[in-house]
């Protein structure tokens, strides 16, 4: 059991005047990697800045970033971070690009894309395995684009806003395909999104992200991601009363963070 | 002979063909390639009434069959002792020594601009010294440097297809997305690792344009390169006809010598469908 934390984190971003503006103020974080926390926030609220500091890519104003207690400064394969265009290579077929985090740790090019052929199969993408990624459509290329994540083998999925930029019908689809990586992965999921739906669908645990500065200022547990990977088709969980009644609290909660910047 | 230039589906045509002749226009418009072959078939025609009916010297112009008969007598006599294909392979032996050159210096040094603030800061102000220059100016700085043989023609158009390379990688390098960037990077590439495999490949589309360019670059300054003690060579077999008022010789190198770009155009655009189809797809 891993765990990826995030300690007494705060960011600020220098302005002009040389002062500086506060993005994130002291965030506690922690997530197991039996765990899928949903961070909802709006837009200003440093839901990325919060992704981006638990992937490496930027280092925090002050607080650490721990994995299993170790300080960790930089990005690393143990957490691999989908983005919401896919970052998929154009150069490389979508098996190639699936079997990219496996040549970066130098395994044979006959047996990382045998390798990539499997995870590709395992997911339902078998088709898009040889095709060139610009042929692919752009549900396709996300799904590849979170298939390779698998092939890096990460202890950590850090996913910023994956489905962002996907039309409804794909986007309810990919839910379903996110869970079941997630599930073959075993390793903890961090999703950013502004999505209540999503939220409540995905996460087993949602942290709610107010604005200036960003911070956490609730947390809930839900269920409806498990049910889903054991066997309750979305579309029912989506129409439950125990869905309906989460979806209102959280909902409550977002607009009772509004009041709290109206007062 | 700038024409046939023309004739070539550019970007730019393509463009002008929508903007013009879109879906708002009723009737169906001439095909582009129409009006531009009637452009060649009236010049042609002026030419020969012009040469046929002595309006001008022939030596001056001669008629464009002359300058077909001379292209033949280039191809199978030769002209200053060498045929027209062993001119043609001499022009093209300096022109791709220089395009090895200039790729082997220029690319390395647009990644440096492209990666390093400390690259960009050494190698910026040398670059934009040298593009401005015409290639003439430096030429017989060369020439007291290398000598008068091979190498110093190879570096004068190598020195003019540099700063094209140069800042094409450049750009390219600048161009890579930081998505890409940082996938790589969570998947525990290194440095070298984000260079070699997402970097470069980001970078080559515009690297090939600016190959593209650079060829063009070079093509142009080979007759100034082949001016001073070349015995082959397009650029020379021009300049040895015109000593001789050979005028028909002029032309009808100055013609083989457009051709030549052409093909380089169309090879260049050719190559960039195949190695680079993500990024010159429609």
């Amino acid at each position: 059991m891993s765990v990826l934390s995030l300690n007494n984190v705060t960011l600020r971003y220098a302005t002009a005047d040389h002062r500086s503006t506060p993005v994130l103020a002291s965030i506690d974080l922690a997530i197991e990697s039996s765990e899928f926390v949903v961070v909802i926030g709006r837009s200003g609220s440093g839901k990325t800045s919060l992704l981006n500091i638990a992937a490496g890519f930027v280092a925090p104003s002050s607080g650490r970033v721990c994995l299993d207690g170790q300080s960790v400064t930089g990005p690393g394969a143990d957490r691999a971070v989908v983005f919401q265009d896919d970052a998929l290579y154009p150069w490389q077929s979508a098996v190639e690009n699936v079997a990219f985090p496996l040549r970066l740790r130098g395994i044979p090019r006959r047996e990382r894309l045998a390798r990539a052929r499997d995870i590709l199969d395992g997911v339902g993408l078998q088709e898009a395995a040889d095709r060139r990624v610009w042929e692919l459509s752009g549900g396709m290329r996300q799904r590849v684009g979170i298939a390779r994540t698998l092939a890096s083998d990460p202890r950590f999925l850090l996913l910023d806003e994956p489905l962002g930029a996907l039309d409804a019908l794909t986007r309810s689809r990919m839910q379903g395909f996110l869970l079941d990586v997630w599930q073959r992965s075993g390793a903890g999921a961090l999703l950013i999104t502004h999505s209540i739906d999503e939220a409540l669908l995905l996460a087993t645990r949602i942290i709610v992200l107010a604005p200036n500065p960003g911070r956490i200022t609730s947390e809930i547990a839900t269920p409806f991601g498990r049910d889903h990977l054991a066997g309750t088709p979305l579309p029912e969980i989506g129409g439950s009363s125990a869905f309906r009644r989460l979806h209102d609290e959280l909902t409550a909660l977002i607009h009772a963070e509004d009041e709290g910047i109206a007062a | 002979m700038s024409l046939s230039l023309e004739s070539l589906p550019s970007k730019e045509q393509e463009l002008a063909d929508t903007d013009f002749d879109g879906p708002s226009s009723r009737r169906s418009p001439v095909p582009l390639a129409w009006i531009s072959a009637a452009t060649i078939v009236a010049v042609l025609a002026l030419w020969s009434l012009a040469s046929n009916y002595g309006l001008v010297s022939s030596l001056f112009l001669p008629s464009p069959a002359a300058v077909y008969q001379a292209l033949k007598g280039l191809a199978v006599v030769g002209f200053v002792d060498a045929t027209l294909a062993q001119h043609v392979g001499a022009s093209l032996l300096r022109i791709f020594g220089a395009l090895a050159v200039a790729i082997l210096v220029g690319v390395p040094a647009g990644l440096a601009i492209g990666t390093s603030r400390l690259g960009k800061g050494i190698l910026d102000p040398i670059v934009e010294f040298l593009r401005p220059l015409p290639p003439l100016a430096y030429l017989p700085l060369v020439i007291i440097w290398l000598g008068i043989g091979e190498a110093s023609k190879i570096a004068v158009i190598a020195l003019a297809m540099l700063p094209p390379v140069i800042l094409s990688t450049a750009t390219g390098v600048r161009s890579t997305s930081t998505d890409h960037i940082n996938a790589a990077r969570a998947f525990g590439a290194s440095r070298l690792q984000v260079l070699r495999h997402v970097i470069l490949p980001s970078a080559l589309p515009s690297v090939l344009t600016g190959t593209r360019i650079a060829l063009g670059a070079g093509w142009s300054t080979l007759v100034a390169a082949e001016l001073v003690a070349a015995t082959r060579g397009l650029g020379f077999m021009i300049q040895s006809a015109a000593q001789f008022l050979v005028t028909d010789v002029v032309i009808a190198g100055i013609v083989v010598i457009a051709a030549v770009a052409c093909l380089f155009e169309l090879s260049a655009r050719l190559l960039e469908r195949w190695l680079v189809p993500w990024a010159t797809r429609t």
